[in-house]
């Protein structure tokens, strides 16, 4: 599948609804629930879960594109489960896409991926993509039947299933990690015969570079806890891979980054009110001072106009790129702070940076990659295909072939118990 | 990975007959009787790769100044700042001198800090002379017991003959001597081109961290394409492996 094969013409803004956005702004979160250290006070899981559905709706009120959530399997997270949570969300708002950040490629069922997902993007009309990530607690492994010894194999393999499940009607797989499947239908099938956009995430690993480039997929770099430009070399390694399986230029290739941002009027006022969570919070390097953290790292402290410097500051680095997170709510925030977080994000950083950034950007770097321009690419003006089962023939299946419409040539061939 | 050490990235144009000697100090003091130490082994060492026409460059690294990014390093697991300098003096080292004081029968923790946040990678085949000082010639065995297996690990070259220095060596010509013995066995090594010969040809062969400081193979021409993960990554498949 090669994306981008609709650029804007040089030089021309276009504000057709047709067109999709150049770069996308949004949020990530990792559905921690963390102390606050200035009052004590550690948040439900029915109060987290409450308020990150605030901060979801939120992101679409201020402006933002993009919402992502990401999957973990053991407290103090709460987000096991993606698609739930974002279908609902999906469901109280009109114009955001909703993703993830990430979707656990290794201890999920890729089937179940592809069932659950193309569910969600249907409920949401389009409005949902994935980013796929191995995930690195370890213990994660073994409870769901892995070992993270085989984590990259198994994320490798796992997608190329997830990839074909979302583009073949009829499945016959085998592999090392999964039971095999004969003659399988993932259904729903995608919302209009086209599978939600899959970004692929790593922060060190070739292969998942590789994987990426081989499907024209996108491509994220989490952009936080390492110095700035760590990530750099594997963007520009799926830069040159994407070129090299023909889906276009380096340019052209997709590139999603990370951040994360502490906003406030005043510079000072940013650092005095962020310091109390950087000092208490386990992920960050504690032998250096959130100054010199913020200095090394793309952790973005201080005012709108420093945010937007130093997010431009990534352009520069990374070249053109189609989507940028930030992590807003972590480490014990309390729900008003990140709230006004979001307004200052929305109001005061992202419109500059949607300037800023069309100014520079160059007219064949690849828009950022949305439902309906996927459906553009692969159906030009013509209708999406709306596949429609063939009758029950008494077993719950529909024999040989799912859909009135399925190639007859491609003959399922159901398992049989002896 | 086909690039050779002359074809790496990271080597800068140089003249083919300068070497670079690169001293690694842990002494912290000043003066520092591990310095002075390491000055006299590269200054002897220099002289003999003089002696046959190859024009030494001598740089020295001492870690003092460096011990709070050392920590940093540690702590957060990337290096930085000047740290990143003195990695990128061992890169493009063609030989190395290490020397340590003896602290609580042991090598400075300093040096074992600052080799612990090296690419496992970054000396392969390079030559290195190990010394240390120490209050006591009780100590003696400590380059043996600790230097060596740490130098072994990095498969570094180490020079057949280590240099210790009690109080009492350093009015002793068998110091001198030894000193002369160690910087003609490294000027031997670096001479005969030992690291191009075995980590040149033989690089495929030793195991590397993808983007590593050693051979930054982080582009198209310098990747294996042909490992089984690659290809699983391009559409390949693991079911061949299950029957």
């Amino acid at each position: 599948m090669t994306y981008g094969s609709s650029q804007p013409a040089a030089g021309q803004a276009d504000h057709s609804p047709r067109k999709g956005k150049q770069v996308q702004f949004g949020i990530f979160s990792v559905s921690d629930i963390t102390q606050d250290p200035i009052t004590g006070n550690t948040p439900s899981e029915a109060e987290r879960i409450d308020a990150m559905v605030q901060i979801a709706v939120k992101a679409e009120e201020v402006g933002l594109d993009v919402f992502a959530i990401g999957e973990h399997h053991n407290p103090p997270f709460f987000s096991s489960s993606p698609p739930a949570f974002l279908s609902h969300v999906a469901a109280l708002t009109k114009r955001i896409i909703l993703s993830t950040a990430v979707t656990l490629i290794t201890t999920n069922d890729p089937v179940r991926i592809a069932e659950e997902y193309a569910m969600a993007q249907h409920l949401a009309k389009g409005r949902l993509d994935l980013t796929l990530g191995r995930g690195n607690t370890v213990p994660v492994y073994p409870w769901f039947g892995q070992d993270i010894r085989q984590g990259l194999p198994l994320a490798l393999d796992n997608y190329n299933l997830l990839h074909r499940l979302w583009r073949e009607d009829v499945v016959d797989w085998e592999g090392k990690f999964r039971t095999p499947l004969q003659g399988f239908t993932s259904t729903p099938r995608p919302l209009d015969d086209v599978p939600p956009f899959v970004w692929h995430g790593s922060i060190r690993t070739p292969e998942i570079a590789e994987q990426a480039a081989f499907y024209g997929n996108g491509f994220f770099a989490n952009n936080i806890l390492a110095p700035t430009g760590h990530f750099l070399p594997l963007v520009n390694f799926y830069r040159e891979r994407f070129a090299h399986y023909g889906h276009g230029t380096e340019e052209q290739a997709i590139v999603g980054l990370g951040g994360q941002a502490f906003i406030a009027r005043r510079s000072q006022d940013a650092f005095k009110t962020f310091r109390p969570y950087f000092d208490k919070a386990p992920v960050y390097d504690h032998s250096i001072s959130l100054e010199q953290y913020a200095d090394r790292t793309p952790l973005s402290v201080g005012s709108p106009q420093q945010i937007i410097d130093k997010t431009m500051e990534f352009r520069e680095m990374f070249g053109d790129y189609q989507r940028q997170l930030w992590v807003m709510d972590h480490s014990g925030l309390p729900l008003k702070m990140v709230l006004q977080q979001l307004d200052l994000l929305g109001e005061e950083v992202v419109p500059v940076l949607r300037k800023e950034m069309a100014a520079l950007r160059s007219p064949n770097a690849a828009e950022a990659p949305t439902h309906q321009g996927l459906v553009r690419a692969k159906y030009g003006d013509g209708q999406p295909r709306q596949p429609q089962p063939n009758a029950n023939r008494g077993d719950n299946v529909t024999g040989t072939s799912p859909y009135q419409d399925t190639d007859p040539a491609i003959a399922a061939t159901y398992p049989t118990i002896r | 990975m086909t690039t050779t050490p002359d074809q790496a990235a990271t080597t800068p144009t140089r003249s083919d007959s300068t070497r670079r000697l690169v001293v690694v100090n842990a002494g912290t003091s000043n003066p520092s009787s591990s310095r002075l130490l390491a000055d006299r082994i590269a200054g002897k060492t220099a002289d003999q790769l003089s002696a046959h026409g190859v024009h030494p460059a001598v740089d020295v690294i001492d870690l003092g100044p460096l011990a709070g990014e050392i920590a940093h390093a540690i702590v957060s697991g990337y290096p930085q700042g000047d740290l990143l300098d003195a990695v990128q003096l061992l890169v493009n080292a063609d030989g190395v001198i290490v020397t340590t004081p003896v602290y609580k029968a042991g090598i400075s923790g300093l040096l074992k800090a600052f080799i612990d946040i090296l690419d496992n990678d970054l000396l392969i085949a390079t030559p290195v002379i190990l010394a240390a000082t120490a209050g006591s010639a009780r100590h003696a065995l400590v380059i043996d017991d600790q230097l060596r297996p740490l130098f072994a690990f990095m498969r570094s070259l180490a020079a057949p003959t280590s240099v210790f220095a009690a109080p009492e060596d350093w009015s002793d010509p068998a110091l001198t001597r030894r000193i002369g013995r160690a910087a003609t066995e490294l000027a031997a090594m670096i001479n005969s081109s030992l690291r191009t010969s075995i980590a040149g040809q033989g690089w495929d062969r030793y195991q590397h961290n993808w983007g590593g400081s050693a051979r930054p193979d982080t582009t198209t021409p310098g990747m294996d394409f042909n490992t089984d993960l690659m290809k699983l990554a391009a559409g390949g498949t693991t079911a061949l492996a299950t029957s």
